[in-house]
């Protein structure tokens, strides 16, 4: 047996993907190419496509034409992604089990479990909730939760779907922190949000979303000091695309 | 008469609390027999549930739609199919286990399986519909999303049991027509009452109705119990 890296999932690249159910089309033919480096942060209106988007991603959904490659190569399991869900299913057991849950999903060996899990409590900062069951968290502590599950088979790359929708500001910030030193771990970051000031503060690049397809893609900074779409514009200036 | 059934109280309570030997062999047949259905529904009715919950085959709508039915099956007629089935000439006839306490555990199973399938069924689907992203967003696989579902699942799983169980304790239709309610053999709390009450010897049928009472409040103070467990342990 040769020793080699295991396979990259990046660069995920979407190719004139286009998902509809039925007559509704929510993705409108998108092309798109996601690489290492500074969190992507997907903006736009309220079913603009946001959440289809990550879930085409995280290969949870088959586009209906076009096609999606992980590091090159289609259907492949998301071993090495992780999804944070705009409201997070909490299995109905413990805080700790949700951790021992997440790292045996992933196959981690019994024996680190322990250790992994102490880990990543104190990264979500959850240390103390340990034993509580983990439906009797708050929305923040769930978010945090769900992160810290996301983060035990120690992904790649990471989607969050909107983390900080209807979280108090305390709670938004300690979302953004571990969001923040997990980037600087390495680990892509992908994830949508409709709050402007949120996609500046932690954005390395943009990707304008609107009624299922790109509009524009750039650099935080230059997309946020000049747009180049009217729309985007508009959107910058917080106008109401509907 | 007002001073036979006050006679009568007394006498059943003496029964109950002197733990009177007849009554208690009464009390423990009745208990293996139901248990033993119980377990044998448990056996059938989870997997039955499982399968139904989590795969899509044509007329599943309608299986579902009857096996809530069957929730309702009433006893005296399921009685009636064991009983033919079992009877000499009957298909299963050379078993001959008409009028034993297998034949009991076997109507007493039909009774209860749908019970458990049926609430299963129901507890399983409402969990997938909402783990079903979740765990394949953590790739877990088929055998571990049953388990998965099944572990978090078990409070009402258990609840499920307690309904099968206290459904099998009071029936009577069912035990009375393919046990035959021999004495020492295969009469139940449930059988015994109807034969007593019909032959006027009212203490120990009331002592035994006080003891199934007893035992129904304590099957549902568990199922509270373990409810109660649930919300508490996983939330």
């Amino acid at each position: 047996m040769t020793m080699r890296a295991p396979d990259s999932d990046l660069p995920i690249v979407l190719e004139d993907v286009r998902y509809g159910v039925r007559d509704l089309i929510i993705i409108d033919g998108m092309s798109l190419m996601l690489t290492p480096g500074a969190p992507t942060v997907l903006i736009g209106p309220n079913g603009s496509g946001k959440t289809t988007l990550l879930r085409l991603m995280m290969g949870l959904i088959e586009p209906t034409s076009g096609r999606v490659t992980w590091g090159g190569r289609t259907h492949v399991p998301p071993a090495r992604r992780a999804i944070v869900f705009q409201r997070p299913v909490m299995l109905r057991r413990s805080v700790a089990a949700n951790i021992h849950y997440a790292l045996a999903a992933a196959g981690i060996g019994r024996h680190q479990h322990a250790e992994r899990a102490r880990d990543l409590l104190e990264q979500a900062g959850l240390s103390a909730l340990a034993e509580r069951p983990a439906r009797r968290l708050s929305g923040g502590e769930q978010q945090r939760l769900a992160l810290a599950r996301g983060l035990a088979r120690d992904p790649q790359v990471l989607f969050l779907d909107e983390p900080t929708a209807s979280l108090d500001p305390a709670a938004t910030k300690a979302i953004e922190d571990v969001v923040r030193a997990v980037s600087a771990r390495g680990i892509k970051v992908v994830m949508s949000t409709h709050d402007l000031g949120e996609a500046r503060r932690l954005a390395g690049d943009i990707v304008f979303i609107h009624r299922g397809r790109v509009i524009e893609s750039a650099p935080a900074a230059e997309f946020f000091a000049h747009p180049k779409t009217d729309d985007a514009r508009r959107f910058v200036a917080g106008e109401l695309l509907v | 008469m007002q001073e036979k059934l006050m006679h009568a109280d007394t006498s059943a309570l003496d029964l109950v609390l002197s733990a009177d030997p007849a009554l208690m062999e009464i009390v423990r047949l009745s208990l293996l027999v139901s248990l033993g259905a119980v377990v044998a529904a448990a056996v059938i009715g989870f997997p039955l549930g499982a399968v139904i919950a989590l795969t899509r085959y044509p007329g599943r709508e309608a299986s579902i739609v009857v096996l809530n039915a069957l929730m309702g099956l009433p006893p005296v007629v399921v009685g009636l199919a064991v009983y033919l089935l079992l009877s000499r000439s009957g298909p299963l006839g050379t078993w001959g286990l008409l009028f034993t306490p297998a034949a009991m555990v076997i109507a007493q199973t039909i009774l209860v399986t749908p019970i458990i399938a049926a609430l299963a069924r129901q507890t399983i689907e409402d969990l997938w519909t909402e783990y079903r992203e979740e765990l394949a967003a953590m790739n877990v696989g088929p055998i571990g999303r049953v388990a998965t579902l099944l572990w978090d699942a078990r409070f009402s799983l258990l609840t499920a049991l307690l309904a099968g169980f206290g459904r099998a304790a009071a029936e009577v239709g069912a035990v009375i027509i393919v046990g035959g309610n021999i004495d020492g053999f295969t009469r139940t709390m449930t059988t015994a009452i109807a034969l007593e009450t019909s032959k006027g010897d009212l203490p120990l049928a009331i002592g035994l109705g006080m003891v199934l009472i007893a035992i129904v409040i304590i099957v549902n103070a568990l199922a509270w119990g373990v409810r109660r467990a649930g919300e508490r342990l996983a939330g």
